[in-house]
């Protein structure tokens, strides 16, 4: 029979220093998860320009000079537009690693290297991110 | 057998498509990550490209595909995020509520970006 458990709030982040592994995944898989639907959202809202560009004339888009083309290449001229989107990378890159992790904990592989693969998911974000760095600034400068 | 643990009620509907919605986004947004910044630059952007892209059918049905799964797995996750916090009550209904209309802007939004690409005149 199964019974329930009380265990009052999930998350009480003042008991931070008490934080296992496993708690830490959670924690940057929730603030990862809040990073990306955040940009989602701002994501779209920058592509929206698209609308109004598909009403220039074709010679404006054939140039270049449609107000999607200027709006990404104006942003994309912007270094920090590049630091940021290496962070988003690392967001990304990191939510999907820990959420592989995730999948495989529900189907019941790994349970017993959870931590490990928490430490293997946060090592190869870090060098997917640092590798990825070049291609994300170039020609920025 | 020692209780494991979810954050999710485990077995449910939603639970389900949170996981399924989850492996088929890990193989797409490494597919859109790859495509749009190693094989194509990001100071390489331009209407002509990204129309070029979409009027394909087969990217232009991923890229809806991939739009609907990311906002119901990204909206999903803060409902339960916020649930996790001790959301319950009248705000969790108005939350709900809330969610489910961002998502539909957000979708609309989206198909009607992705129409303007594409050449469809429905945008």
């Amino acid at each position: 029979m199964s019974q329930s458990y009380n265990r009052g709030l999930i998350e009480d982040f003042s008991r931070w220093k008490e934080f296992e592994a496993g708690m830490w995944a959670w924690i940057f898989h929730k603030f990862t998860g809040w990073v990306l639907i955040g940009y989602l959202f701002t994501h779209i809202a920058v592509l929206s320009t698209g609308i109004p560009a598909a009403g220039a004339g074709e010679a404006a888009i054939m140039a270049g000079e449609d107000v999607y083309t200027q709006t990404i290449v104006s942003l994309e001229s912007l270094l920090l537009v590049r630091l940021l989107e290496v962070g988003l990378l690392a967001v990304a890159v990191f939510h999907m690693l820990n959420g592989t992790r995730l999948l495989l904990v529900d189907l019941g592989v790994g349970l017993d290297a959870q931590d490990k693969s928490f430490y293997a998911s946060l090592i190869l974000t870090g060098a997917i991110t640092v590798a990825s760095v070049p291609t994300f600034i170039a020609g920025a400068f | 057998m020692a209780e494991r643990y979810s954050s999710f009620k485990s077995g449910g509907r939603m639970w389900l498509l949170q996981r399924i919605t989850a492996a088929f986004l890990l193989v797409v947004l490494a597919f859109h990550f790859f495509l749009l910044h190693f094989v194509h630059h990001a100071d390489e952007v331009s209407f002509l490209a990204s129309s070029a892209r979409m009027e394909q059918i087969s990217y232009y049905s991923l890229m809806i595909l991939f739009l609907v799964t990311a906002t119901f797995h990204g909206v999903n996750g803060v409902y339960n995020a916020l649930i996790n916090q001790g959301l319950t009550g009248t705000k969790r209904t108005v939350i709900k509520w809330t969610l489910v209309a961002a998502s539909a802007v957000l979708i609309v939004q989206g198909v009607r970006t992705a129409n303007a690409w594409a050449g469809i005149g429905l945008y």
